[in-house]
């Protein structure tokens, strides 16, 4: 930014009209390129949401849903019970929780520097999900006070993943965080098995994440964390493109280490309200970023990182739900089966970061 | 009986005495010798073995598995088979861990860790829906495929990249195989009804109530494994001197990584087979023996076979009372005890060093 401003006054001496111009010009491509890029991807999104609110195993034609939804009621209370009470909640559900992890997701890549270093590989999502495991089934509680568990238990991992590895930024936080998922996964599956009944949807739920139970409740959850963190994010994160360049780079640039951990703590909590409503759908928040990243020409998109999250959580539920067998998939198989194969892929290729020893 | 002959053979083992006085010169190699660390080993084993056998949902006198009138009879029955599943299984792990950690001279390498483990629990289970397997018998074989297969695709995505198959590349490679393993065995669950109950089975290892003739079907597999395990020593001290050393040496190294990595698939195949997916353990047993015996895989092997055993007897005890009531499966405990002991490791950083 002060590079850009200091550059066009010793130019003015000579030619000063093309210089400005080329500056300006290198300044706008980019800009221009993310609002198109962030334009595609809401559409893309709303697409995903109508085609889930309209096709599918139940459908409607668009006059219809908008009858049904605006309260002008046609005379079909089938129809209107499916709209309203099933596929209306479980869209907008997927469509929040998904720009809950994808926004979480390209923060941490970002801030950690690392695309491996997702709140899914590091273990947030393992814990917010075991915290929200061990409310529900230790101490019975239901609604919000499942998804504070998942935040304090999130926020709380975190703290341990950070701790034990030593501060943000190095390889060894992955590895740490790989490790302490795999044991946060069988405290999980151990509550299941103590729980009296082994409910095999409501375990896969936690385990790998699923829309199926989405309710209105669920949404005005989502509505309410989205309402308080998002302008704090977007506040936030106006910083992230400096801590991109390191932590010596970024202090140097006014950045200090206090605003990026602001940002870590925003993410933290955005991923534990998505796991809190829909468990730790599987890599979801680790693909987000990648691909919003490579659309917007290799530059950090959180807002790019989010509109992909949601689309894609919402193609993994109507893809889970309607197009395999007979069986209702959860979402977070679907994104666990296509998500892997992608970390692979970029560990084949080389592009996760510094080799680690 | 094959483990505890596995156990007491390395005691007699010929190459101890030789051994002993080769390392006598550099005594802080091996600060208790293999002579101590084996009698400690066998004595933690016949202890953790008798705990086995007593402690549990109430306690039993052992001498009640001889008298047939005994009213506790049956239960000691099943306890014994309970504590010999477990023998057999951490000695396999154990060795199983042993022999990765030398062939890929990686010290993270681990069976669950590397997905062997989501290996062969994923073949399994699409083998007995697509194929039609039935019996352990079948199905066993679709383990020993799917663990090998997963831990050559591991490998191989880790060592393309710069720098080669590094420890902390290979974990990453081997957790997202695990995760995407993990969707598809429960995705083929989900898909066939009635096995939607047996995912616990395939992602949650227990040692408790396995049938006797499963048992007897898996035992013959892992004796051959241990059996190739333990002749491949020499190897696997010759592949610890780096590929280029050991080819000087004379070895085949590729006909060598073959006999190693065929022991490791048919020990890893046949304990999932039998109880499911075990984490941390064969990681953490080579550690332990390592720093009592040195880098000599002679000793490293049967030490890790006996001190796998002593670990998942006792953490299938400890299991059986820690939260009462009911049990923790024994995959659970080495996943919550072994997890930090990873961590810490990690935290030392001393990861490079086999």
């Amino acid at each position: 930014m002060t590079t850009t401003t200091d550059r066009p006054t010793t130019a003015l001496h000579a030619a000063a009209v093309p210089d400005v111009e080329r500056v300006r010009r290198a300044r706008r491509t980019p800009r221009r390129r993310h609002a198109l890029v962030v334009m595609v991807l809401a559409v893309a999104a709303l697409v995903a949401l109508l085609v889930n609110l309209l096709l599918g195993s139940y459908t409607f034609t668009a006059p219809d849903a908008v009858r049904i939804i605006v309260g002008s009621g046609i005379d079909r209370p089938t129809a209107e019970f499916i709209l309203m009470e099933q596929k209306l909640p479980r869209a907008l559900t997927a469509l929040l929780a998904g720009l809950c992890f994808g926004a979480s997701g390209a923060v941490f890549q970002t801030v950690l520097r690392n695309p491996l270093a997702s709140p899914d590989i590091v273990g947030i999502s393992t814990g917010a999900s075991a915290a929200a495991v061990v409310a529900l089934l230790v101490f019975g509680a239901r609604g919000d006070v499942v998804a504070l568990a998942a935040e304090v238990g999130a926020v709380g991992i975190a703290l341990v993943v950070r701790w034990v590895a030593g501060g943000i930024g190095s390889y060894r936080l992955v590895l740490v965080g790989v490790g302490i998922a795999s044991a946060m996964l069988s405290v999980i599956h151990y509550l299941f098995t103590r729980a009296a009944i082994w409910d095999a949807q409501l375990a896969l739920r936690w385990l790998t994440g699923s829309v199926a139970a989405a309710g209105w409740d669920e949404v005005r959850l989502l509505v309410v964390v989205l309402v308080v963190l998002l302008p704090l994010l977007w506040w936030s994160a106006s910083s992230l493109r400096i801590t991109e360049l390191g932590p010596d780079a970024a202090s140097g640039l006014g950045v200090t280490a206090r605003r990026a951990e602001l940002v870590m703590l925003v993410a933290v909590l955005l991923v534990a309200a998505g796991v809190a409503v829909v468990g730790p759908i599987a890599f979801l928040a680790f693909l987000s970023g990648p691909i919003a990243r490579a659309m917007n020409a290799g530059r950090t998109s959180v807002i790019g990182g989010a509109l992909v999250g949601a689309t894609l959580l919402l193609a993994a539920d109507y893809v889970g739900h309607y197009l395999i067998g007979d069986v209702n998939m959860p979402a977070g198989i679907i994104t666990g089966a296509v998500g892997a194969p992608f970390l692979l892929w970029l560990m084949a290729r080389g592009a996760t970061g510094r080799s680690p020893r | 009986m094959s483990p505890s002959t596995a156990v007491s053979s390395e005691a007699a083992n010929p190459t101890d005495l030789p051994g002993r006085t080769a390392t006598a010169g550099r005594a802080r190699h091996a600060p208790r010798g293999t002579t101590t660390s084996a009698a400690i080993c066998i004595a933690a084993l016949v202890a953790a073995a008798l705990a086995s056998l007593c402690i549990g949902n109430r306690l039993v006198d052992p001498l009640a598995l001889f008298d047939a009138q005994s009213p506790d009879h049956a239960v000691m029955d099943a306890r014994m088979l309970r504590t010999m599943i477990g023998i057999v299984l951490g000695a396999a792990i154990g060795m199983a861990g042993a022999c990765l950690q030398g062939l890929t001279r990686n010290p993270l390498a681990d069976p669950a860790l590397l997905g062997l483990n989501a290996g062969a629990a994923f073949a399994m289970v699409a083998g007995i829906t697509y194929v039609g397997t039935t019996g352990i018998g079948g199905y066993i074989w679709f383990g020993f495929l799917g663990a090998g297969v997963a831990g050559l695709g591991v490998h191989l995505v880790a060592s393309i990249g710069r720098g080669g198959a590094t420890p902390g590349k290979l974990v990453i490679a081997g957790a997202a195989l695990t995760a995407a393993l993990t969707s598809w065995t429960t995705g083929i669950l989900l898909t066939s009804r009635d096995t939607l109950d047996q995912i616990r089975s395939w992602q949650v290892a227990s040692v408790a109530g396995k049938q006797t003739d499963a048992f007897v079907t898996v035992l013959p597999f892992i004796v051959v494994g241990v059996g190739l395990a333990l002749a491949s020593a020499r190897i696997l001290n010759a592949l610890a001197l780096g590929d280029e050393l050991a080819r000087g040496l004379g070895r085949s190294v590729a006909r060598d990584r073959a006999v190693v990595g065929l022991a490791v698939m048919l020990l890893i195949g046949a304990s999932v087979a039998l109880a499911g997916p075990v984490a941390f353990l064969g990681l953490l047993v080579p550690h332990l023996v390592r720093r009592q015996v040195g880098g000599d895989y002679a000793r490293i092997l049967p030490l890790s076979a006996g001190w796998g055993a002593v670990l998942m007897v006792t953490a299938d005890t400890v299991g059986r009372f820690v939260l009462p009531p009911g049990e923790v499966q024994v995959g659970v405990m080495t996943a919550v005890l072994g997890a930090p002991v990873f961590v810490a490791m990690i935290r030392r950083g001393k990861l490079g060093n086999l």
